[in-house]
């Protein structure tokens, strides 16, 4: 594997396992075959020991799928940020009390003073709250990220106190008490009401867009690679990327139109929009909530930050090699600052998700989120020793872990069984991680 | 060495001098870590074309003075010249800025990215949206690999993966490829075999032709002893003597390294032994 693919001759192409060619070709990360194989895996046992168990599978169910993703979202918002905190060798403890006060604060500032203010139900009250809460959350992290870079206090001390003063701060804000409701538009951004998702047509609008980008993405890398005679992926490699990223997107699209509204629901909407009810009852797809888009939104932003600017450039730099950076003359308290303030701006978002979600605040809201985000992450084949991860590896070991809580749910584990499971897992993870590292090297 | 190369010598005191301006000019340079002296009133100035020697023990102050020179650290004391201009050099950037591109004796690599991204770290070319060009960046390293290193095909494998000679040919792209006018290389042949050591100092002398003024920092004198124009030798912090390769023998060299003794063909500085 160390070999470089343009030193091979040709007989020992020839040679080579069929499996070792496709990988080679198709430039695929195995460890992100592993993990979606450990998904799928993982998701399949559930589904089979809820049949032995209750003689229903409900696991793979559009319905349990669609709310996984939902559940997910929060998390995963942190993940794609979290990412980029480990490869810089630095690690944020703070996250789900910077989610909490940020949350409180956004509470309080709907219902106690804009709310009061302009009248409730203002259209104005849900993009003012957001902008509040992501402000805080740009304070806070940077906050954060000064002492951390230009202080020269150890991220782990500074977020663990982050971790405690911020919690505390949150049930200063309200004496403890839960604040509700949310505004109504801010609510759609929990997933839960009515209009939280995009139905059947839009999902299947969103779908094909983002099949067009792939295929784009595929014509265009590889005509920027033919204009200066790289070697290029083979057109069968290509085509087979094409179809599998069409075919995961529109498989998704079907997917989270399978789940419908509940009846009563259904004809609310239909009534609304003056939409007939057919005989036999009107069907409504819930299609894409949009807990689920801002939490893609999130991973396609962070990821095009980590790959395509400077910025991400210099993070993985920095995590490489703290001394090669600066030597290089990248400004690395600069860049620390800053990546501490959007981990900051991301809890924010998870913030107006998880609030949104449960139509309220309370200063417990995000509570041990922080230890999720980083299991999750580093399941997610991010390295502590820094350097090393990826974005979408993190937001796989997003959903390895809510598929192993939901899953025990569902077969009704007590909350104890589930936590020495999700644990256990971690640490499994990592070993196999360990293992598959020292036979690539 | 005869008396008469040593009367030349102390007439003119560096061929390369010819009443010209130094490229580079070092004066009176201290630095001291928690009251120690580092680099103790050195002074120590590069013509173009010229290679100089820098020469000493481990510890003796050769990479900390040419670290006060690529900006990885602030002097105390003294001052930097380029041209015959007042430099003010407070960061790599900066040294970058004068065209002082340096390769560090650990090389100085992200090991964990490609060799395209090491570079140009720092540097990055972009496209018209502001993002990272790559296919460019990957197109220049391959024509800059292909003139030092011809056999080079990994280019898109993280810089941890590529063996000892690999990495130096990535650090020295790095080097050359931005127009630098002056080089400092800091023992770039300690971790290299045989073979690879003669590419450097065939590149040494290609980059010498084209007027860039290079400093080499070594240990060992017989490294760099046939490349030098010029050996400048430091003890406990300060300046020995610089000397001309003709006027001094290997073993002159050696007694300044050890012992700090000057040799008449060499011109004292304030670290020579006072005899």
């Amino acid at each position: 594997m160390t070999q470089s693919t343009e030193t091979r001759s040709e007989p020992a192409l020839a040679q080579e396992g069929v499996v070792t060619r496709f990988l080679r070709a198709t430039e695929i990360d195995t460890r992100l075959l592993g993990m979606v194989g450990a998904l799928i895996l993982i998701s399949v046992c559930f589904h089979f020991a809820g049949i032995l168990r209750t003689g229903n599978g409900v696991f793979l169910s559009p319905r349990n799928l669609w709310i996984l993703l939902v559940q997910t979202s929060s998390i995963a918002v942190m993940t794609t940020g979290m990412v980029l905190i480990i490869v810089m060798r630095h690690i944020d403890l703070s996250v789900g009390s910077l989610l909490g006060v940020i949350a409180v604060i956004m509470g309080y500032a709907q219902v106690y003073v804009l709310g009061p203010w302009l009248g409730v139900g203002h259209p104005a009250i849900w993009i003012i709250t957001i902008l509040i809460g992501l402000s805080a959350g740009a304070l806070l992290g940077g906050f954060h990220g000064y002492l951390i870079a230009y202080a020269g206090i150890p991220s782990f001390i500074v977020t663990l106190g982050g971790l405690i003063v911020w919690r505390g701060a949150a049930w200063a804000i309200i004496r403890g008490e839960t604040v509700a409701p949310m505004d109504e538009t801010f609510e759609l951004l929990g997933g839960g009401p009515l209009d939280a998702s995009i139905k059947a047509t839009g999902s299947w609008i969103l779908g094909i867009i983002v099949c067009v980008v792939i295929v784009l993405a595929l014509y265009f890398g590889r005509k920027s690679r033919q204009k200066f005679n790289f070697p290029l992926r083979p057109m069968w490699a290509e085509t087979f990327l094409g179809i599998v990223g069409c075919g995961i997107t529109l498989g998704t699209v079907l997917l989270v139109n399978s789940y419908y509204f509940p009846p009563k629901l259904a004809n609310e909407y239909a009534e609304r929009y003056n939409i007939p009810i057919p005989e036999d009852g009107f069907l409504l797809s819930k299609g894409f909530a949009i807990p689920v888009l801002i939490a893609a939104a999130a991973a396609i932003v962070m990821t095009f930050v980590a790959t395509r600017t400077r910025f991400g450039r210099y993070v993985y730099a920095i995590g490489g090699n703290p001394e090669a950076a600066e030597l290089a003359g990248i400004n690395t308290k600069r860049i620390t600052l800053i990546m501490f303030s959007i981990m900051g701006v991301l809890a924010a978002i998870s913030a107006c998700i998880s609030s949104a979600r449960l139509n309220a605040a309370s200063n417990a809201l995000g509570q041990f989120d922080e230890l999720y985000v980083i299991a999750a992450t580093v399941i997610g084949g991010t390295s502590l020793a820094g350097g090393v991860g990826t974005i979408y590896g993190a937001i796989l070991g997003a959903l390895v872990m809510q598929s192993l809580q939901s899953g025990m749910t569902l077969l009704n584990f007590d909350s104890a069984y589930k936590d020495m499971a999700v644990g256990s897992v971690l640490v499994f993870a990592v070993w196999l991680d360990q293992i598959y590292r020292r036979r690539a090297n | 060495m005869t008396t008469t190369t040593t009367a030349h010598t102390s007439s003119t005191i560096n061929a390369f001098a010819d009443g010209r301006q130094p490229l580079v000019e070092m004066r009176d340079i201290s630095i001291a870590f928690g009251g120690i002296k580092a680099v103790d009133h050195a002074s120590l100035e590069l013509y173009k074309g010229e290679v100089v020697a820098l020469l000493g023990h481990n510890g003796a102050g050769k990479s900390t003075l040419i670290k006060i020179l690529s900006g990885a650290y602030q002097r105390d004391h003294g001052d930097i010249y380029i041209r015959g201009e007042k430099a003010s050099i407070d960061n790599p950037r900066d040294a970058k800025r004068y065209g002082i591109e340096t390769i560090y004796q650990t090389l100085a690599l992200a090991d964990n990215v490609d060799a395209a991204a090491n570079l140009f770290l720092g540097r990055e070319l972009r496209t018209a949206w502001g993002t990272l060009d790559d296919v460019a960046m990957e197109a220049a390293t391959r024509e800059v690999m292909g003139r030092l290193n011809p056999n080079f095909r990994r280019f898109k494998e993280p810089v941890k993966k590529l063996s000892g000679g690999q990495r130096q040919s990535v650090a020295i792209a790095r080097a050359i490829h931005f127009n630098a006018n002056i080089l400092i290389m800091d023992e770039p042949t300690a971790a290299l075999g045989p073979q690879e050591t003669q590419q450097v100092a065939d590149l040494t002398l290609e980059l010498k032709k084209q007027g860039i003024g290079i400093f080499l920092i070594s240990h060992d004198i017989h490294d760099v002893f046939d490349l030098a124009d010029r050996v400048a030798v430091m003890k406990n912090g300060r300046i020995v003597g610089t000397a001309r390769v003709e006027d001094v023998s290997k073993d002159e060299v050696l007694g300044m390294i050890i012992l700090g003794k000057c040799p008449p063909g060499a011109i004292p500085g304030p670290g020579a032994l006072s005899s």
